[in-house]
This record gives structure tokens, C-alpha cells and sequence, in this order.
């Protein structure tokens, strides 16, 4: 296990180090100078030139990238803003703030939003997929299928707004969603992030209803099921400890996914609800040729991302113990 | 010799002393295409301690009758009917919680490919143990230890050892034992043994073929055994049942079955099979044309339109009538036993060689 | 239905007389490497699929190939197919070296070496019609028969008894059996010389196995193909081959005549093999009396296998020189000449029941001792 975690997280450092290398030679190839964007309307080439030199745009770009690396590791006290402590990807060109400290401040926001809506979506999902596939056949089912066929075919953008005007603008039944530190005000916390939740799991429940039933059907039909069943084990027993087992392998896979998208940025949901997450500051490091903020960004989704696969692939050895981590 | 003459389409009723008797049995499947009748009004009785083997090749309703003797059969798309009486206790309109209390412990089941009627979420021995807890109420701990007590008896070397190992770290024989052991873990009275040699090896299969005998020795199970291999049947079974799209149409004896058979399909059978000591340069005799679709069985004799000798019976019997299976020796065939007589030992044994 | 089939004349086979060497495989090796390692994956071990062995399948000859799973018969006959690339040794087809031909070289031989598979489900394209599939080599080879590609599939469907008028269903619409006489006409549409049989009668019911052994022997007979027939079936390749080769872990242990295999073989995994046979006493009459050898436990992996003879650690004559010295594939004394045996220590030639019966499995062994006194049961 430990073997398959460092061999796995060797491998992760090296994508992360071939996404940067990526992402840098795209931002360089864009035909935008984020210095002529910093310096505004009063700009003068003396003044451009001397932006080029204290972002040091002006080096070559092996340089820059050998420059971006050395400080991620180890740290710079170069920076005009102030001192950058490892990690560090420098100061945003746009904020003037160090972008290892934005990053931290909005994922707060993000993790909050991410991990309640999970926790909803898994349980609604796996719960209603599960009653459908124990009741297979019956309205029960037939409903619970037609339904989750209908709100997975939604998109947030239309549920987003419709859930914001009737339970908020027109009903007040809750409060306008917004981001309140969990530590300073749990009750406000909850109540600003209720809407994005039910929000974001119906959707994604609808998809893990579907899932889950379909996964356990095929599962009740394998032999070894049978064969639980022949040996005289209930239908409760066989159900939860034989078939779920199994049907539990692609559910985790495409839950690993999801999370590890949602952790890199919720961006559509951040933006209908206007919560300050990475998922904006993702579209706004784009959208001002912000490269340091965009290099970090990028790089801390893509961990988000690994991190989910490798927890993913470690989950599979505790399911199944027929894939040995070695 | 009983002559199948009887035109008396009640079947004789069942036979509650019998250990198991299963009477005028039809199971059909709902399917998108229509109705399937994989079984269609079979009967036939067991005794305590004795085995049948049922031989039949796909589709002819052989596996599908012993899934539904433990109700193992899927009731949203099956209809079942008829009787089927084990030790008196009525089968088809049993209640669920009652087929549990049967199922592995009266009577258990062993399946083809262990490979996948093994789960591979658990160790061997906790899969071995958990009928007998339930069945035995006894502890984990006595269950644990009856299921390692199984595996050595089915020939697992160090058996403590390997009860915590998972089906895929078993070679394909070991699984085998372990399913049996897993089987007779209960001591079941009625063990139903579906094609359990089928995916074996020809060594690995003769060594699992004397295991069951001799554990069936020990145990003292009656044992059903489905297989389409004859040379198998051979080897294991007292009596045997033919079986061709969803009816019997022969039963008798090992001996009387195959040294004296009466049924064209089981004669087809017999010639269609290359054996170790017939004439290699005799070309085999195979059966013309392929098994019939079950949701349109031919009218009549299900096997008239692969039967060569049809017009020795003369009419459009073999057509319109279904010929019975009497209890006991017989074949359901409308040759008088004469004509069968006559034909086997004239025309079929000489092929036999 | 296959009784009357009506084949057309050999072609100007003349060229090739029967008993010449068509196929000869000379120390062919086949390993397939098991990654694993730490921290960088690397070849760790290797299966030893193949390792080693020799074979020679004469013109118009039918040569039978058993084993249990594992052996490596499988593999054998993808390599000659040129499926698989052997890791070594060499194939010569009609003296041409063939082991690392390339695709140019190989385009005139592949129509002369065919391939008939196990599964008629998978081996078939369920999108094609049976004519495009039977047309397909044809078509690849650019061969235009006289008379058109249609009229010779109509033939093909013809030799191998099915209605010529199916030339534009699919696959779905046939039976398991027919789908493999398609597999037969496919194979046959190139006027193939050689024929590698992977077990094609062991997914089909026993009436229908009947049928398409008589139409593979057919063929072999009447068209002159030497046949490749590769089956775990004993009692078939008996009735199919003329020669017969027996493999147990990549290695050929014994090959003759069918007479010297099945009835006077000398390896002990020949005897084991051909005790395990279920048989069927049709006669009535006491026929003599099989030996009766049970082995203990199943074939141990190729990744390892044994050192020496690789059947030593199931065998009841293996002694030291059986772990130190893998023995040769030679003629043992009183043997018929071509019938080879790899064995130091080997069995007498019969396959009757012996004094006493050879059961090696454990749990045999203790249940027959406790319940019947001895080990010798009918």
C-alpha cells in the first residue's frame, strides 16, 4: 500500500511538473502582454518596459520557468510586494496579492461548497438508487427512474436561478446564498450555503440514482449472488453485503471525478450563486492574463484532481481484494 | 419393461413418502420476445442417498428445473407450476423465509464456474461459514472452525491457513473444493450439482468427480447431478433423466440408459460422440438440424423434426401427439418397445462399436 | 445434413505430394513478461507460455494438439498464425522461414495459413453479412475467383451445409453451429493449405459438435488441408488426428501416431491424462479395465514452472535426476518410430488398470482409505 502511494504521488509531481511546463507555454503563446493590461491607459513604452523588467517578463522563457520553479520550492524574497514564502507563484498581476494566499482564502468557499453538496448528493443518490434497485419493477421504481431521468437532463444554470426566485426572491424561505467562515458562525454558514447545495446535489443525485440502481441490478445478477442466495442468506443480507460491495467499484470511480472537478472549481455554481471560490478565481487569472495566478490555479486543481485518483485507487484495494496495490 | 401407451394425460400424483418427487412441473419466462417454456411438464422422483444425473445439452431446461426446486428463479419474469414435494414439504408456494431455511442447509447447491460463484469481496472461509451460522446458529468462532474443518476435508492443503485467502489466490480445482465444501458445510440432505466439472480440466475433473462420490459416501446426500458430458453422468449417477427441450425423454438406470437405449435422441446422443474406445475412422453420426427455439416448440414430439426414424411410426403421430414418459424405465417415444428394441440393436449398437 | 455434401474437386494439389513437411517449428519460444517492481514498473518474471518446442505437420496431414489450460497449445497455434511473435526459435512453412517474416513477405503465405477460433459468437463481425465475411479474405488478398467473389461465397456456404440463399443474413441470424461453419467457410475462402483449429467444437452443444467435426474432417480429407486441431477434448483429437502431440506446461512431453498416444503412451501425464477421461460403456460386456491415476492438486503456473521435467512435481516416478535434467523428446526403446517421449523414468506402454490404483490426491487418499479399507476400487 505504501509502495502503490508513493509511486503514485512520484507520478502525480510529474504531470503537475508537465502541466505547468504546458501552461506556461500557452499563456506565452496568447497574444496579450499582461504588462500592457497593468499599465493602463496612461502607459508609456519607458513604462512598459520597466513593468516588462519588474515582472520580469523581459527574460527569456526557460529563465522565467527555472524562476517560477525555484520559488514554488524554495521560496523568493525578490518580489517588489513583499516576501513569498514557499510555495510560492509570486503576486498576482492583478490584485497585487500573493497568490499562495488567495488561493487559500477562497478555498474555504469551495471546500464548503463542495463537500456538503457531496455529502448530500451521495446520500440522496446511493439511497434513492438503492431503494429503486430493491424494488425493482415496481411505481416505486418506475418513479424514482423517470424522476432522476428528468432533473439529470437539468443543467445548474436554469436550476440555479429558478431555486434563487422562488425560494429566496419570492417565498423568503431562505436566505440569499453567501459565504460566512464556518469558525465565526456556523448557523450563518449553513443558511448562506443550503440553496447551492440542494442545488448542486439534485442534479448530481439525480445521476447517482441512476447509477446506483443500474450498478446494483447488474450485480443481483451475478453468480456469486446466486450463489449467497442458494446458500440460504436473506435477500437484506445478500443485497447489502454482496451486492452493494460490488456495485460500489463504479460508483466510487466516477465520484473520484466529480469530487476532484468540483474541489478544482465549481465554477458555474460559484457564478449563479456568487460565492467567491477557486472556481471564479479561475475564470478571473484567465480573463486578466494573470499568469502567476493562473499557474496556481491550474496546479492546485490538478492536485485536487490526482489526490481524488489516487484516494480513488486506494478506495478500489479496500472494495475489492483482488486489485493488490503493489 | 413398461410400454408408453398410456393415453391418460393426468400424470400419476405426487409421491409424498418420496424423498423428493417433483410432479408435472412448468416454468416459463417472460421474455421481450414472448414466452419461453424452458420447462414444460416434467416429472420425476428421488431417493435419499441416491443420485440422478440429469444430462441434456443447452436449453433443454435441465439447469433451470434445479433452480427451481430451490426457488431460485427470478418471480418477476417466471411462472412456475406444478408440484414439487421435498420430504412432504411443498416447494412452488412456499413462503421466501422458508425456502431461506432450506436453502444450504436441507438442501445446497454447487455451480459451474467457481470462478464467478465465488464472491470475490470475501475469504473462503468466512463464505463457508456464513451458512452454518445461520443454519447451525452457531458462533463465528465454531463456524470458523467448521469451515477450515471442510476445507481439509475437500483436500485443501493447510486449510487454517489458506480459510483466509480470497477465491482468486485459489487455483481453479481448489475453488471447486472449496464451493463443495461450502455446499455439504450444513451436511445437506439433497446436494444439486450443476455442470460442476464443466470448466475443470480433465485431471483436475476426475480427482473433483471421486471427491464428490466419496464425500457423498460420507455425507449420505442425495445428489442431482446436471451435466451434458455422458461419459460424466457415467461415472456418477444411479439413475439417469434425458432431457430435450423442456421434457424428459428417457429415464432408467446408468445401465439400462446407456447399454439399452429406447429414445431416438438419446441414441443421437450415444452416436455422436467420439469415445476413447470407438472406431476412430468411423465417421461420428451426428443429430440433424439444431435444438428447437423454446418459444416455439414443435407441436407433438419435440424432437419429430431431428427424429430419423419418425416414419417408422407411421401417420402424423409424432406431430400432433405428445408421447408421456411413464414412470420408472422408460422413454417417451411413440416406437413400440419393439421397434425400439429392434433399432437399437440392429441399427445403433453396431455404430456404437 | 452433412452426410451428402457435395465437395468440389481438389485443386491442382499435385504440387505439394502428402508426407512432405508443410509447417516445421523449431525450438519455438513464447514468453509473455509480468511487469511489477518498484519504483519503476519493469519486467519482473516471465510466463512461460511456449518454451521450447518442436513440431512438424505434414502435407495434408491432420495433427492434434492436447493439453490441459496453461499448456501453451493455444499459444502454439496463434504463433504460427502468426497471431503472436515468438520471443524464439523457428517457423518454416514448406521450408521458408517464416519467424520474422514481415507483412510483405508474409502476404503470400497468410492465404495458405487459416484460422478457425473457439467462440462462433466473437469471432464473427455482427454488422457484416455472412457473405462479406466470407468474401472479406478474399477481398484483402485481392483474389477474384472465376465467376466472381459472390458465386464462390455461394459455393463456400454450399461445402459447408448451409443454404447458399443466406449469403445476406447476419450472423445473429444462425445457430451456434452454423456460426462456426461460417468460421469453416471463412477459413476455406483462401484455399488454404493449413488449417489452425483452435478448440473449434468445444462451445457447442454435443449434437452440433458431431456435425461440425464431420464437416472439419470433410474438408481435411476430400480437400487435402492439413489440419492444426487444437482441443482439450482427448476422445476428439483421437477421433480427428492422425498424429498427436501432448503439452503440459510449454513443452510437448509426448507425440506419435494416435495408436502409440492412446493406446501405448509412455509418459506418465499421457497415462494421468487418459485415466481421467470419462468414459461411457456402451458394450454392456466387462470391457477391460482403465487404469485408474487420480493427480494431486492443479497445473502450477508457468510463471515458475518446475525446474527439470516440468511434470515432476505431480508425478508419482519423480526422482532427483527428474528436478537436475529436463529429458529429451526422444524415441524410448520398443516405441514406434516418430513416437517421442520426454520422460528419464517412463511408464509401460498400456493404458490397463494396474494391481494397485495411483491416487496422489491427499483428500482421496484419506477419504477412500477410511471408507472402504483399500485403495482399489473398479
Amino acid at each position: 500500500m505504501l509502495r502503490f502511494l508513493v509511486r503514485r504521488s512520484l507520478g502525480a509531481v510529474v504531470i503537475l511538473f508537465l502541466l505547468s511546463i504546458v501552461t506556461f507555454l500557452l499563456f506565452f503563446g496568447m497574444p496579450r502582454d499582461p504588462a500592457l493590461l497593468m499599465c493602463g491607459k496612461t502607459c508609456t513604452p519607458a513604462n512598459l518596459e520597466n513593468l516588462h523588467r519588474v515582472l520580469g517578463l523581459d527574460k527569456p522563457i526557460p529563465e522565467q520557468y527555472w524562476i517560477f520553479l525555484t520559488n514554488l520550492v524554495t521560496g523568493s524574497d525578490d518580489f517588489a510586494q513583499g516576501p513569498c514564502p514557499a510555495p510560492c507563484f509570486g503576486y498576482s498581476y492583478h490584485s497585487n496579492e500573493q497568490v499562495w494566499g488567495t488561493l487559500m482564502d477562497r478555498l474555504p468557499t469551495t471546500l464548503s461548497l463542495t463537500l456538503g453538496g457531496a455529502v448530500c448528493f451521495l446520500i440522496i443518490g446511493l439511497g434513492a438508487g438503492l431503494i429503486a434497485a430493491w424494488k425493482r419493477g415496481t411505481i416505486v421504481d418506475k418513479s424514482f427512474t423517470a424522476g432522476a431521468m428528468v432533473i439529470s437532463s437539468m443543467q445548474i444554470y436554469f436550476l440555479g436561478p429558478l431555486a434563487l426566485a422562488i425560494l429566496v426572491y419570492q417565498t423568503h424561505l431562505f436566505d440569499k446564498p453567501a459565504y460566512n467562515e464556518f469558525t465565526e458562525n456556523p448557523g450563518a454558514w449553513f443558511s448562506g450555503l443550503i440553496i447551492p447545495w440542494v442545488v448542486l446535489s439534485t442534479i448530481f443525485a439525480s445521476q447517482y440514482t441512476r447509477m446506483a440502481r443500474s450498478s446494483m441490478i447488474e450485480q443481483l445478477q451475478e453468480e456469486h449472488v446466486r450463489t449467497a442466495r442458494a446458500k440460504g442468506m436473506s435477500r437484506r443480507y445478500v443485497f447489502f453485503r454482496y451486492a452493494w460491495r460490488g456495485s460500489l467499484i463504479p460508483i466510487v470511480t466516477i465520484f473520484g471525478i466529480d469530487l476532484g472537478s468540483l474541489l478544482g472549481g465549481a465554477i458555474i455554481t460559484e457564478y449563479t450563486f456568487g460565492l467567491p471560490g477557486l472556481g471564479r478565481l479561475a475564470v478571473e487569472s484567465v480573463f486578466f492574463s494573470d499568469l502567476p495566478l493562473l499557474l496556481g490555479v491550474m496546479l492546485f486543481s490538478a492536485t485536487m484532481i490526482l489526490l481524488c485518483n489516487i484516494v480513488v485507487d486506494a478506495a478500489y484495494a479496500f472494495i475489492d481484494p483482488r486489485v493488490r496495490l503493489a | 419393461m413398461t410400454t408408453l401407451t398410456k393415453e391418460a394425460g393426468a400424470p400419476v400424483p405426487a409421491d409424498a413418502d418420496a424423498f423428493l418427487s417433483v410432479r408435472d412441473l412448468h416454468v416459463s419466462f417472460r421474455t421481450e420476445d414472448g414466452v419461453v417454456r424452458a420447462v414444460d411438464g416434467l416429472s420425476f422422483d428421488l431417493e435419499r442417498g441416491s443420485t440422478l444425473g440429469i444430462v441434456g445439452e443447452s436449453g433443454s431446461g435441465k439447469s433451470v428445473t434445479n433452480l427451481t426446486i430451490l426457488g431460485l428463479h427470478n418471480p418477476m419474469f417466471t411462472t412456475v407450476e406444478g408440484e414439487i414435494l421435498l420430504e412432504g414439504q411443498e416447494l412452488t408456494t412456499a413462503r421466501e423465509s422458508e425456502l431461506e431455511r432450506l436453502r444450504g442447509n436441507k438442501a445446497a447447491m454447487i455451480f459451474q464456474d467457481p470462478l464467478t460463484a465465488l464472491s470475490p469481496y470475501y475469504t473462503v472461509g468466512r463464505q463457508i461459514a456464513e451458512p452454518y451460522m445461520k443454519h447451525m446458529r452457531a458462533s463465528k468462532k465454531a463456524a470458523w472452525e467448521r469451515a477450515v474443518e471442510m476445507l481439509g476435508k475437500v483436500g485443501i492443503p493447510n486449510p487454517r491457513q489458506r480459510a483466509k485467502d480470497y477465491p482468486h489466490q485459489f487455483s481453479g480445482g481448489m475453488r471447486q473444493r472449496a464451493m463443495i465444501a461450502m455446499a455439504l458445510v450444513c451436511d445437506p440432505d439433497l446436494l444439486i450439482a450443476d455442470e460442476p466439472t464443466t470448466a475443470l480440466d480433465v485431471t483436475v475433473q476426475a480427482q473433483i468427480l471421486d471427491l464428490l462420490k466419496d464425500l457423498q459416501q460420507e455425507f449420505g446426500s442425495a445428489i442431482i447431478f446436471i451435466t451434458h458430458d455422458l461419459g460424466v453422468i457415467a461415472d456418477m449417477a444411479d439413475d439417469i433423466m434425458v432431457m430435450y427441450a423442456g421434457r424428459a425423454v428417457e429415464r432408467g438406470t446408468v445401465d439400462e440408459v446407456l447399454r439399452a437405449p429406447q429414445h431416438p435422441y438419446t441414441w443421437g446422443l450415444l452416436n455422436s460422440m467420439p469415445r476413447l474406445d470407438s472406431d476412430p475412422n468411423a465417421p461420428l453420426a451426428p443429430i440433424p438440424g439444431t435444438p428447437p427455439s423454446l418459444l416455439h416448440p414443435p407441436s407433438g414430439c419435440r424432437f419429430h423434426p431431428r427424429c430419423t426414424f419418425r416414419d417408422r411410426v407411421g401417420g402424423t403421430r409424432c406431430e400432433t401427439e405428445i408421447p408421456l414418459l411413464a414412470p420408472d424405465r422408460s422413454s417417451a417415444c411413440h416406437l413400440t418397445a419393439e421397434q425400439k428394441r429392434t433399432i437399437f440393436i440392429e441399427e445403433i449398437k453396431p455404430r456404437l462399436g | 445434413m452433412t452426410e451428402d455434401l457435395v465437395l468440389p474437386a481438389p485443386r491442382e494439389a499435385a504440387t505439394d505430394a502428402p508426407g512432405e513437411p508443410l509447417l516445421v517449428v523449431e525450438k519455438l519460444v513464447k514468453h509473455f513478461p509480468v511487469k511489477g517492481g518498484f519504483p519503476i514498473r519493469r519486467t519482473v518474471g516471465q510466463v512461460q507460455a511456449v518454451d521450447g518446442i518442436d513440431l512438424t505437420v505434414h502435407v495434408g496431414e491432420s495433427f492434434g494438439l492436447v493439453g490441459e489450460s496453461g499448456c501453451g497449445k493455444s499459444t502454439t497455434g496463434r504463433l504460427i498464425t502468426k497471431l503472436l511473435e515468438p520471443t524464439g526459435g523457428r517457423i518454416a512453412y514448406r521450408g521458408k522461414d517464416i519467424t520474422r517474416a514481415s507483412r510483405k513477405q508474409m502476404a503470400p503465405i497468410r492465404s495458405e495459413i487459416q484460422m478457425i477460433f473457439q467462440d462462433p459468437y466473437s469471432s464473427l463481425n455482427p454488422r457484416q453479412t455472412v457473405g462479406k465475411i466470407i468474401s472479406g479474405p478474399m477481398e484483402i488478398n485481392g483474389i477474384e475467383p472465376e465467376g466472381g467473389r459472390e458465386k464462390r461465397v455461394r459455393e463456400l456456404l454450399e461445402i459447408v451445409g448451409l443454404n447458399p440463399e443466406h449469403y445476406n443474413r447476419f450472423p445473429h441470424e444462425f445457430s451456434g453451429g452454423q456460426r462456426q461453419r461460417i468460421g469453416v467457410a471463412r477459413a476455406l475462402a483462401l484455399e488454404p493449405k493449413l488449417i489452425v483449429a483452435d478448440e473449434p467444437v468445444s462451445a457447442l452443444d454435443v449434437s452440433i459438435q458431431a456435425q461440425v467435426v464431420n464437416l472439419l474432417q470433410k474438408v481435411q480429407q476430400e480437400l487435402g488441408i492439413a489440419f492444426l486441431f487444437i482441443a482439450h477434448d482427448l476422445a476428439v483429437v483421437r477421433h480427428f488426428s492422425q498424429r498427436v502431440a501432448v503439452m503440459y506446461l510449454g513443452k510437448v512431453i509426448e507425440v506419435g501416431d494416435r495408436d502409440s498416444i492412446y493406446t501405448r503412451p509412455r509418459h506418465p501425464y499421457t497415462h494421468a491424462l487418459l485415466s481421467a477421461v470419462p468414459e461411457v460403456n456402451v458394450s454392456g460386456e466387462e470391457a477391460t479395465q482403465r487404469e485408474r491415476i487420480r493427480l494431486a492438486g492443479d497445473v502450477p503456473s508457468p510463471i515458475s514452472p518446475p525446474s527439470g521435467c516440468r511434470f515432476r512435481t505431480r508425478c508419482w516416478k519423480a526422482q532427483d535426476k527428474c528436478a537436475a535434467e529436463e529429458p529429451p523428446l526422444v524415441q524410448i526403446s520398443g516405441n514406434h518410430a516418430g513416437h517421442l517421449t520426454a520422460c528419464h523414468f517412463p511408464e509401460e506402454p498400456t493404458t490397463e488398470a494396474r494391481d494397485e490404483d495411483i491416487v496422489l490426491d491427499p483428500a482421496l487418499a484419506a477419504l477412500e482409505e477410511g471408507g472402504e479399507g483399500q485403495g482399489d476400487r473398479p
